[in-house]
């Protein structure tokens, strides 16, 4: 299936940049029926823009406007990443994932700056603070605009809860997520009480802590700092010790067992960044209805899991009426008919704010205003973590698998650390 | 090219009739030239687009890689940095290289064994009497047309560690439950699994047509000697099936030192290239891709590439050779006697 999004996607850019080139030769034939231009947009899974850019395309006659939907975001970012390189086959805007940013943001050559052609009107403050930074280059080059982010809070199971003799209530269960250590402290209380496991997995605890350090895996300096920093160690160890005393159900997130966990009441908490409201309603199913609740709180404060930018790249032919499309997009009004559309939650100060999102409510989660409580949770983060190039490919490829080696069995702490680090030198080297 | 042609159209004559002092050059109207021309060249020009395409996507980018192996170069860095040998010198001391070396050879062996000697089975009770006979074969062919990508994901559920079928089974017969994903050679024997479910049918069709071409007789003159049914497979039908177990031989070692699909469906972290949480089960061409698309180290990658390719011809002469010697062992030292 993969394979077959991308081959499409190939064909399809082929055959843009055959009719592309073909319009070309026929408006310095000299027409003249009016300046057309041809606009592509590359996204990936569902960005909620389908709509969006036809109401564009009516606004801006003179703009045509191809959009590009890949399925996956993994083989987007291997082409966007294979195309930036052949310098050849990227879209006019082009849509970067959060965790996927360090790495281009060490190229800022290929991008266009924000800055210098964008409106004039859309300035830094439309944004969270943190979001801005996050798509900055070193040398100021402001590479994306942002379209959504993915606040932290956390989901629970309530009847878990009572039945382990926690309070369950979402104002009553705040102090068991105030701090990492009473997290882990309220993890062993349910373990004991009902011998089944707090939270999925390791992986999935340890990203969220890692991701509140100031530095990620690398310093300011890009060298990895696995070893120099040891805050990331004393994260390791708490969770692999946590880990060790039945609190993680050893699942890998998004695999097929993680989902049967879901159904089968597996873990009684989870990380919950917004979008995962509807992964979470999809896996435990309508059986498990009403049985799980969100609360605006987070240990150790809150954090941010996910989102998206778009860019312009350099090889774009229009790039100020890509930038100009590109603000449109994620001008606050847009983002908010986006959110209705997918849930993206909107990363813009003013659609933060705005009645539509505030009154939004989630019924599979007991009819909780989300809106509203994400909104609480975006702005409870101060500022963007700096991560180097290659952060998240640590993450994926170094930190998670060796916790899942740890939880295996078939490496210690220590010795899972070993791995990890070991790994990381092999990506950041 | 077409001066050439002419050249050789008017040569062949004159070297066919040697006796006339002039032969007959204007006797060649340019018609029959041309038809001369068309008979000898025609063919060349039929099978050029073979080659021309095979030139363009097989051979340049076989040898691009040779050439990319000896930089240093990233995939957004364009230019790269010459190093010689320096890649295949890296890679012989990298562990990971040759503990996914390991793994490629583990299940290599493991599905390639088993699969040969399932799919002669197989072919030798197709080949008895049956009734509907298309029936059974199209049967075994079935999990050749069914989607690959399909499969391992049936596969990588039922070999789950926590709710997997094969583990509820294992538990219900009293056994231990097997962790699938954190054992070095139980991933292996999964793998090997989906590996033999899909390719046994397939090869056993190509056996069953070879052992449909022995001639009848061969097997009446043996049984008029007395041979049994054992006896006759042995020493008639494989042997006689030589050639077709040296073709299927050589085309599972070549696809089973390149898998890559089945390890990569069968981790756990959906996407992922680790090949298991400790590379338990990452083959060669995973670690290639990873190393190409994912740590962007296209030089190396290049490196492991061409590896992988002398690799394979290796084994793939070692198996020719073997296969050969194990197939005709049979029949002479056996007739001798």
């Amino acid at each position: 299936m993969q394979t077959r999004v991308l081959a499409g996607a190939i064909s399809l850019t082929a055959m843009v940049g055959l009719t592309a080139c073909g319009d070309d030769g026929s408006s310095s034939g000299g027409s003249g029926d009016g300046d057309q231009i041809e606009l592509t947009i590359g996204t990936f899974t569902e960005f909620g823009y389908e709509d969006l850019l036809k109401e564009y395309e009516r606004l801006n006659p003179g703009v045509k406007i191809t959009h590009h939907k890949t399925g996956q975001g993994g083989p987007y970012h291997q082409q966007l990443l294979t195309k930036l390189a052949a310098n050849s086959g990227l879209e006019d805007v082009v849509a970067i994932e959060e965790g996927h940013i360090p790495d281009v943001l060490d190229k800022p050559h290929l991008f266009n700056n924000l800055g210098d052609i964008g409106p004039e009107d859309v300035t830094p403050d439309r944004w969270l603070p943190w979001k801005v930074e996050a798509a900055t280059a070193k040398d100021g080059t402001w590479i994306g605009y942002g379209t959504d982010i993915g606040p932290l809070a956390m989901c629970y199971r309530k009847d878990l809860f009572d039945a382990a003799g926690l309070p369950s209530d979402p104002e009553a269960v705040k102090p068991l997520f105030e701090t990492w250590e009473s997290y882990f402290e309220a993890g062993d209380t349910y373990a004991e009480k009902t011998g089944k496991a707090w939270y999925d997995s390791n992986s999935q605890i340890f990203n969220a802590m890692q991701n509140q350090l100031e530095t990620g895996y690398l310093d300011k300096d890009n060298k990895l700092a696995m070893e120099s920093n040891a805050d990331i160690r004393k994260n390791w160890d708490m969770v692999t010790a946590a880990g060790s005393r039945g609190q993680t159900a050893k699942l890998v997130a998004f695999s097929p067992e993680w989902n049967n966990g879901f159904k089968q009441g597996a873990f009684a908490t989870k990380t919950c960044p917004s979008w995962m409201l509807g992964v979470v309603e999809e896996q435990a199913g309508p059986d498990n209805a009403g049985k799980w609740a969100v609360t605006d709180a987070f240990p150790g404060g809150g954090g941010n899991w996910g989102g998206s930018f778009l860019a312009v790249p350099k090889q774009s032919e229009h790039p100020e009426e890509a930038a100009k499309l590109a603000a449109w997009l994620t001008a606050p009004e847009q983002q908010i008919k986006a959110f209705q559309k997918t849930g993206n939650f909107p990363s813009q100060v003013d659609a933060l704010s705005s009645p539509e999102l505030l009154g939004f409510t989630n019924e599979y989660f007991g009819g909780v205003k989300v809106g509203e409580l994400y909104a609480a949770q975006a702005n409870k983060v101060e500022k963007a973590q700096y991560k180097g190039p290659g952060d998240g490919k640590i993450q994926e490829n170094a930190t998670s698998p060796a916790l899942q080696a740890v939880e295996q069995g078939t490496k210690s702490a220590d010795e899972g650390w070993q791995q990890a680090v070991d790994a990381a030198k092999r990506i950041a080297g | 090219m077409t001066s050439s042609v002419d050249t050789d159209a008017g040569r062949t004559p004159s070297r066919a009739a040697p006796a006339p002092p002039r032969p007959p050059k204007p006797r060649l109207t340019w018609r029959q030239r041309l038809s001369v021309a068309d008979v000898k060249w025609s063919p060349y020009l039929y099978i050029a687009p073979f080659f021309v395409v095979f030139g363009v996507v097989g051979l340049f980018p076989v040898l691009y890689t040779a050439y990319l192996s000896l930089f240093d170069r990233e995939l957004l860095d364009i230019e790269g940095t010459w190093v010689g040998f320096d890649n295949y010198a890296t890679l012989l001391s990298d562990t990971q290289f040759w503990t996914t070396l390991v793994n490629t050879v583990s299940i290599f062996l493991l599905s390639t064994i088993p699969q040969i000697i399932v799919a002669v089975g197989l072919a030798a009770l197709l080949n008895t009497r049956l009734r509907t006979p298309t029936g059974w074969r199209v049967g075994v062919l079935l999990p050749y047309v069914a989607s690959l990508v399909a499969l391992g994901i049936i596969f990588a559920n039922l070999f789950g560690p926590n709710y997997g079928l094969v583990n509820g089974i294992l538990e219900l017969l009293g056994f231990d439950r097997i962790d699938w994903q954190a054992n070095r050679f139980a991933s292996h024997v999964a793998i090997a699994v989906m590996v033999n479910w899909r390719w046994t049918g397939y090869n056993a069709l190509i056996v069953l047509a070879a052992m449909k071409a022995i001639p009848r007789d061969v097997h009446e003159a043996a049984m008029i000697d007395g041979a049994g049914a054992s006896r006759r497979f042995f020493n008639i039908t494989l042997p006689l099936l030589r050639p077709t177990l040296i073709f299927v031989v050589i085309t599972s070692t070549i696809g089973g030192l390149q898998i890559f699909t089945e390890p990569k469906l069968f981790d756990a972290m959906p996407g992922s290239n680790n090949g298991g949480s400790s590379n338990q089960f990452q083959t060669i061409t995973l670690y290639m891709y990873q190393t190409a698309f994912e740590t962007q180290d296209l030089g190396y990658a290049s490196a492991i590439a061409w590896v992988l390719f002398v690799l394979i011809i290796v084994i793939a002469l070692i198996n020719f050779l073997l296969t050969r010697r194990l197939a005709s062992t049979g029949a002479p030292e056996d007739g001798a006697r």
